[in-house]
């Protein structure tokens, strides 16, 4: 069973955002997402300092049967990537929640987190896509 | 019925086991009004021998005795063995490798062009091929748009000397991107792109420079100033290459400081008959840190669940099977059976046996141009050095020479003056090692007598 | 073992060459090549035992029945290669001048009047090189047809959600953004859907007819009028045109414009991936806009003469595609395979495919395969749903594949279309005996009784190929694209 963190935020585009004590946001991709998309085998990181708005392309991620854009939960400068993912894309599998986010960003309005679904939410989205 | 098995007993049995009563049955979910009737312009079919008959009559028009056209497409010897392997039925009537396990052959062949084709440029990696030199052009121009993270631009450099037909090829496919190739005219003394001619362009963003080596002129370009030029102005650079030349000249990998950084061609002169055009192949290769943006198809080495070495389709997320209207393009062709004949021909001339082949070209242009430039009124038109192909200016109109040099069974070069008019008395010229010095001399005597009518 | 494996520094195929030095060179010796190119070092024998080795680890046509859905994989007439390879068609370079070509033009104009009788179409050209750049050629034509116009609100392509990846991916390299439409639980297009899809921004409408589905769309017309009332055209993806060959023709059907693949429909080889050859067809709206070059005939002193036209006889033309003129050596082949078969064994292509696929579909289904549209009449192919097996036996759709091969058969489609789960996407084609097909039928409910009594054999096939199932994940992961000798 995919694990649905309670303090998490999610897209419906299955990534997940976590507010930092610091104020900047962690984005990564779901348990959920990373077992539908199986092995990865590539990602492909934002740049630092690149600006995003909310919902736009900031990376890609790669199984060997599909690839999924991961979309800016909301809007920002980034500040760090995830370089391990590089080397070691199948982290996203390992540790999807932890060792496996992508990028950080220092948002720029922290307000636009309140759009995303809670745990509860997300997971009904994941069960009824299954059906 | 040619190629339908069926008696009619098999037919009666299975329109029995379907539960109908005639084929027409089987067609009843589409409306009527669509139903086609005579195919009027078809006409009826013939034995192979009839076929074989007619075709042989027809090939018989267009053979002449001797080409000395090349212009993108060049006249090679083929070991006999190449074709007759490439039509072996394993290898000509297999589809696309997807399932790994039934396609090793196809897949390990591929395997080992990729390996040949990186060794002869000199570059990192390759892909398994796409149509031909042309439109591998074009994608490459598409991957160096995608692949240039320093530049946001959509505008290309391409030299004034470049194939014109892959020119006008890369406008047709791209200019719907809204990609803008600017093209920076040839230096009218030398015949390549001079270094002092691009500091205009100096602080303009450009995606990528390309580089065609040797130039569509046969001359040979700066490519190692050229490409320190271009990257020090954050573009890419793109190499089109002969893979003939490059037994004798320095591959594209090597260029500059940093060699090329997307390398393509035409694969024809390995091993592929000149047949009008094609089928051919375009290669296509790239330094590794960019090979997610390289499209077409992509093969790997690994290992199967015994831990046997295989082979296999790789990377194919990029591909248009998976990532549709995402894919770097649309392309799902490669030109495996080209790829074939040029792996084995790559296979049995191997390093000696190609050095040796671009040498003999080399030597006959040379005596070629040297014979050509003692007939009056005969003209190099460019001063740059060249392989083996060379511009000759005529003293006279360049279609009526050939036109005349034709009536002697030789096809002299090609027209310059069909892509730019202030070149229609010039023609280009291509020697290989299948002429030998009489054939040079036969061309030379043509050439002489056909200058001469001409002009009077 | 690789080429490279068996080569040994000193030895080459000594006659494929002659040993020469630079005489009077004018290369630069700044210029020169100075290291090594790095090709194998092997003699002519060894060559050609390795390559003849490695075509033994093929599955082909020749060798095996290769019932791949959707890729039409019939017999490649051995006569139309041999009058593709007549020495002056393989001698003839692509710029010779016209009067030494009239053997070559001629058989490409006929093609080209083959192909516009079988498709309803008012001009074809011959010049794109695959099926994929003839949807290019297409959709770039529909593009120059708005252009032209001044209708430049037109950014939008629609295809249908079960097309092939290529679709999309076309109308993208034509600058356009792709709207999918829905399929019905019948396999037909969502007819509903489509009206509330269509609408100004609207450029065309890309299909095949029969769909991916393996059905014929019925409401073929209908679809039709509502594009063409929106201001849209409409395009043919001719992946399908052997389940209709000789019975309708998608002029006929209100298609603007068309690509064929003659490696399918018109039996050229694959060769492993290619070539093929993807010529396009135009109705009237679009006969301007058609790519250079083709094929013209005119009759000079009462001879019939045979020239190129190019964009000085057609000003409007999305013009040349390739250096030359596409895959010449494939249009040969596909005027050959036209001429053996005649109008009579056109009629008879689609028939057979037909006869063949609904055959199968039958004895499939009383043998305890789910079809995916059982209220469907097949076409020339048809799908297997291997869902249920998936969910009891665990045994999926690739395992039901990887197992064929060990049968002697190959693999049919797996996983498309993607909206059927489990799919396997069966096409016979008309060249395949009943005895073929018996054979097939009796392998795959040999595997299915295996799925039950003896999953883990069916799980871990195949065992009988030269390799077992790949770490496609490894190889990935570890790119290794060229082999280097420490490897």
């Amino acid at each position: 069973m995919a694990e649905y963190p309670g303090e998490l935020k999610y897209a419906e585009s299955h990534e997940w955002a976590r507010v930092e004590d610091d104020g900047t946001v962690t984005v990564g991709i779901s348990d959920h997402a990373q077992d539908s998309l199986g092995d990865v085998v590539y990602v492909e990181l934002p740049e630092i300092d690149a600006d995003v708005s909310a919902k736009d392309e900031a990376g890609v991620v790669e199984s060997v049967k599909a690839a999924s854009d991961i979309y800016s939960p909301i809007s920002g400068k980034i500040i760090a990537v995830n370089e391990t993912l590089e080397d070691a894309p199948e982290t996203v599998n390992d540790s999807p929640y932890d060792q496996g986010w992508f990028f950080r960003l220092q948002p720029t309005d922290l307000a636009e987190l309140e759009s995303m679904l809670d745990a509860n939410a997300y997971q009904e989205l994941c069960d009824s896509e299954e059906h | 019925m040619p190629f339908v098995p069926h008696t009619t007993q098999d037919e009666e049995l299975m329109l029995d086991a379907i539960g109908v009563e005639s084929i027409e049955d089987l067609f009843d979910e589409i409306p009527p009004a669509l139903r086609a009737g005579v195919l009027a312009n078809t006409p009826d079919g013939i034995s192979e021998q009839a076929l074989l008959r007619l075709m042989s009559d027809r090939s018989k028009q267009d053979e002449v005795d001797l080409c000395f056209i090349g212009a993108g497409a060049y006249q090679h010897h083929i070991p006999s063995a190449v074709w007759d392997l490439v039509t072996r039925g394993e290898f000509m009537t297999a589809y696309t490798p997807y399932q790994a396990e039934a396609s090793q052959g196809t897949l390990q062949l591929i395997y080992e062009f990729q390996t040949m084709i990186t060794r002869l440029t000199a570059m990192e990696v390759a892909n398994a091929s796409v149509y031909d030199g042309a439109s591998a052009l074009a994608e490459a121009i598409l991957m160096a748009v995608r692949a240039n993270r320093k530049s946001k631009s959509r505008n290309v450099l391409v030299p004034g000397n470049l194939h014109p037909s892959y020119l006008s090829t890369c406008r047709n496919i791209l200019h719907n991107q809204k990609i803008n190739l600017q093209v920076i005219p040839y230096d009218q003394q030398s015949g390549c792109i001079k270094q002092e001619d691009l500091r205009d362009l100096e602080g303009e963003d450009f995606a990528a420079l390309v580089i065609q080596y040797p130039n569509f002129f046969g001359g040979l370009e700066m490519a190692d100033e050229l490409t320190n030029w271009a990257h020090a102005q954050g573009q890419l650079v793109i190499g089109v290459v002969n893979p003939t030349a490059l037994a004798l000249l320095a591959p594209p990998g090597i260029w500059g400081d940093t060699g090329a950084d997307i390398v393509v061609g035409e694969g024809q002169p390995l091993g592929i008959p000149v047949a009008s055009g094609g089928p051919y192949l375009g290669f296509m290769c790239c330094k590794q840190a960019i090979v997610r943006q390289m499209p077409g198809r992509i093969i790997g080495k690994t290992v199967d669940l015994d831990g046997k070495v295989g082979f296999a389709l790789t990377l194919q997320a990029r591909e248009q099977h998976i990532r549709r209207a995402k894919a770097t393009s649309n392309i799902c062709t490669n030109q495996g059976l080209l790829v074939t004949a040029a792996t084995i021909y790559m296979s049995l001339v191997g390093d000696l046996g190609l050095r040796s082949i671009a040498t003999q070209s080399h030597n006959g242009t040379v005596n070629l141009i040297g014979k050509a430039l003692d007939i009056k009124g005969v003209k190099r038109r460019f001063a740059s050095p060249v392989f083996h192909e060379i511009v000759l200016e005529l003293p006279c109109l360049a279609s009526q020479v050939l036109k005349q040099m034709c009536a002697d069974g030789i096809l002299g070069g090609y027209d310059l003056g069909a892509m730019d008019a202030t070149l229609e008395n010039c023609i280009l010229v291509n020697v290989t090692e299948t002429k030998t010095p009489q054939d040079i001399d036969n061309f030379i005597t043509s050439l002489r007598a056909a200058v001469e009518v001409t002009a009077c | 073992m690789l080429i490279y494996e068996i080569s040994s520094e000193g030895r080459s195929a000594t006659a494929q060459y002659e040993s020469c030095e630079l005489e009077n060179s004018e290369l630069p010796t700044t210029q020169l090549r100075e290291t090594t190119i790095g090709l194998p070092a092997v003699s002519e024998l060894q060559v050609v035992r390795h390559y003849t080795g490695l075509s033994k680890k093929n599955f082909s046509i020749d060798g095996e029945f290769y019932p791949l859905g959707s890729c039409t994989m019939k017999y490649n007439p051995r006569g139309a290669l041999a009058g593709a390879h007549m020495p002056g068609f393989l001698a003839r370079h692509p710029l010779a001048p016209e009067n030494v070509s009239q053997g070559y033009l001629s058989c490409l104009y006929d093609l080209q009047e083959y192909l516009k009788d079988v498709t309803g179409m008012r001009a074809v050209s011959l010049t794109p090189m695959a099926g994929a750049q003839g949807e290019f050629a297409g959709v770039a034509m529909i593009r120059a047809y708005h252009d032209k116009a001044g209708d430049s609100e037109r950014t939008e392509i629609l295809i249908p959600n079960a097309a092939h990846g290529t679709n999309p991916a076309t109308a993208v390299m034509c600058g356009y953004t792709v709207r999918e439409v829905p399929v019905t639980k019948e396999g037909d297009v969502d007819v509903d859907a489509l009206k509330a899809a269509v609408g100004p921004q609207t450029a065309g409408l890309m299909m095949t007819n029969p769909s991916t589905c393996g059905v014929f769309e019925r409401k073929i017309q209908e679809i039709a009028e509502i594009v063409h009332e929106a201001g849209g055209l409409l395009y043919y993806d001719g992946a399908n045109l052997n389940a209709i060959l000789g019975k309708v023709k998608p002029g006929d059907m209100g298609f603007d414009v068309m690509h064929m693949n003659l490696h399918k429909t018109f039996a050229t080889p694959h060769g492993g991936g290619g070539p093929g050859a993807g010529p396009v067809g135009v109705g009237k709206r679009l006969e301007p806009f058609v790519p250079t070059p083709i094929v013209g005939k005119r009759s000079t002193n009462g001879e019939d003469e045979y020239y190129w036209m190019s964009d000085k006889d057609i000003p409007d033309t999305i013009g040349n595609l390739s250096a030359f003129m596409g895959n010449a050596g494939i249009l040969l082949r596909a005027f050959a395979y036209a001429r053996l078969l005649g109008n009579q064994g056109m009629h008879r292509v689609g028939e057979y495919a037909t006869l063949n696929a609904n055959y199968m579909a039958t004895k499939m289904a009383s043998a305890g395969f789910k079809l995916a549209y059982p209220n469907r009449r097949a076409t020339h192919e048809f799908i297997v749903s291997m869902s249920q097996e998936a969910k009891e036996l665990n045994v999926n759709a690739m395992d039901f594949a990887k197992r064929l091969l060990d049968y002697g058969y190959h693999a049919p489609t797996t996983y498309f279309p993607l909206l059927v789960p489990e799919a396997l996407l069966i096409e016979p084609t008309e060249t395949e005996s009943k005895e073929e097909l018996d054979g097939f039928i009796e392998a795959m409910t040999q595997i299915l009784r295996e799925a039950k009594e003896t999953p883990e054999l069916v799980r871990s096939a195949p065992v009988t190929t030269p390799v077992k199932r790949l770490d496609d994940v490894k190889a990935a992961r570890e790119l290794n694209l060229a082999w280097r000798s420490a490897d």
